[in-house]
């Protein structure tokens, strides 16, 4: 089983997804952006950070970067793919997951721990949560006011797309609890098939006792233990 | 070939949330300028480029837009061309 975890010029959360996944009891490597190919990997991190720069918009510069097509393939053909934060605004670019991220209501970069609620557990990514779970871990970003057309939204909703949505700390999804404006409260989100994942909070942030929180190393133990049950079938 | 200076808007698409107009329509309220109703913010790119008519040079970076300088889902983009050194 092989982790393959992508590095933008810009990324800086590549190392701590690695060891997410590591620690969670599964082995990863990193996957140079201008790579083309991603050999023998059996599911793909895009991290988090600032790829190329965020210029332009964040993620609309790396969604070109040449290791993109293949992971673009892999999503669609329901290999399992996650994209963390910036990770998740490059999915969006990339058309794996619907909607994008607009600056933050406040305007501010915000960067302090959130809570989320899980919605789903039955992902590949979240199978060792339970529904209604509330998690705490951070989050750190510019861009992360998830926005869809209101047809897209909806759709969303309808098909129980929306998996981590941000609450206060006994779970009660409210506008205070919102950090950045995102519609509905919508922390984290997956493509309708159920193998493409994106998120803005830190998971990766949030797995080890050091950290403050282990509330993150689930979504890794989910993602290893799915690679593991399907090796085996 | 010539070359054409092309112009590209990029502005937030109508009815979506721009925090960093309302954030300038407010300062301007508060420097007294009553008669703003609303503020919305794009970003403005130039491209040199090179073309057979001032036509084509749009169509060759109306096809820039669609694929990488605006988000279809969040922005829409308008692109002037005019020949370099033209008008300026």
């Amino acid at each position: 089983m092989n982790v393959a975890v992508i590095t933008f010029p810009g990324s800086n959360c590549d190392q701590d997804c690695v060891r997410s996944v590591e620690l969670a009891g599964g082995s990863a490597r990193y996957v140079w952006h201008r790579e083309v190919s991603l050999g023998d990997s059996d599911a793909v991190i895009v991290p988090g950070g600032f790829a190329h720069g965020d210029y332009l918009r964040p993620g609309a510069i790396a969604r070109f970067s040449p290791i993109m097509d293949a992971v673009i393939d892999f999503g669609r053909g329901g290999g399992l793919v996650v994209g963390i934060c910036n990770g998740f605004q490059v999915l969006c670019e990339a058309g794996l997951l619907p909607g994008a991220l607009l600056r933050n209501r406040s305007l501010r970069f915000q960067s302090h721990d959130c809570f989320m609620r899980v919605e789903r557990s039955d992902t590949p990514y979240t199978g060792d949560y339970r529904v209604g779970q509330v998690i705490g871990m951070p989050l750190s970003h510019a861009d992360g006011n998830y926005y869809a057309d209101p047809d897209t939204l909806a759709a969303l909703e309808a098909e129980g797309r929306v998996v981590f949505r941000y609450c206060d700390a006994d779970g009660a999804v409210t506008q205070d609890a919102n950090p950045n404006g995102s519609l509905n409260n919508i922390a984290g989100i997956a493509n309708a098939r159920g193998n493409v994942l994106g998120m803005m909070p830190h998971p990766d942030r949030a797995i080890e006792a050091v950290l403050g929180s282990l509330d993150g190393l689930p979504l890794f133990t989910s993602l290893v233990g799915a690679l593991a049950r399907a090796e085996v079938a | 070939m010539s070359r054409f200076t092309v112009e590209v808007l990029v502005t937030p698409r109508p009815g979506l949330l721009d925090p960093q107009g309302k954030a300038i329509h407010h300062a301007l309220s508060s420097l007294g300028y009553d008669a703003v109703d609303d503020v919305r913010v794009g970003k403005a790119i130039y491209l040199e480029v090179s073309a057979a008519t001032s036509q084509a040079a749009a169509e060759r970076v109306e096809e820039m837009c669609r694929k990488l300088l605006a988000n279809p889902v969040t922005e829409d983009f308008r692109v002037t061309a005019a020949a370099t050194g033209a008008g300026s």
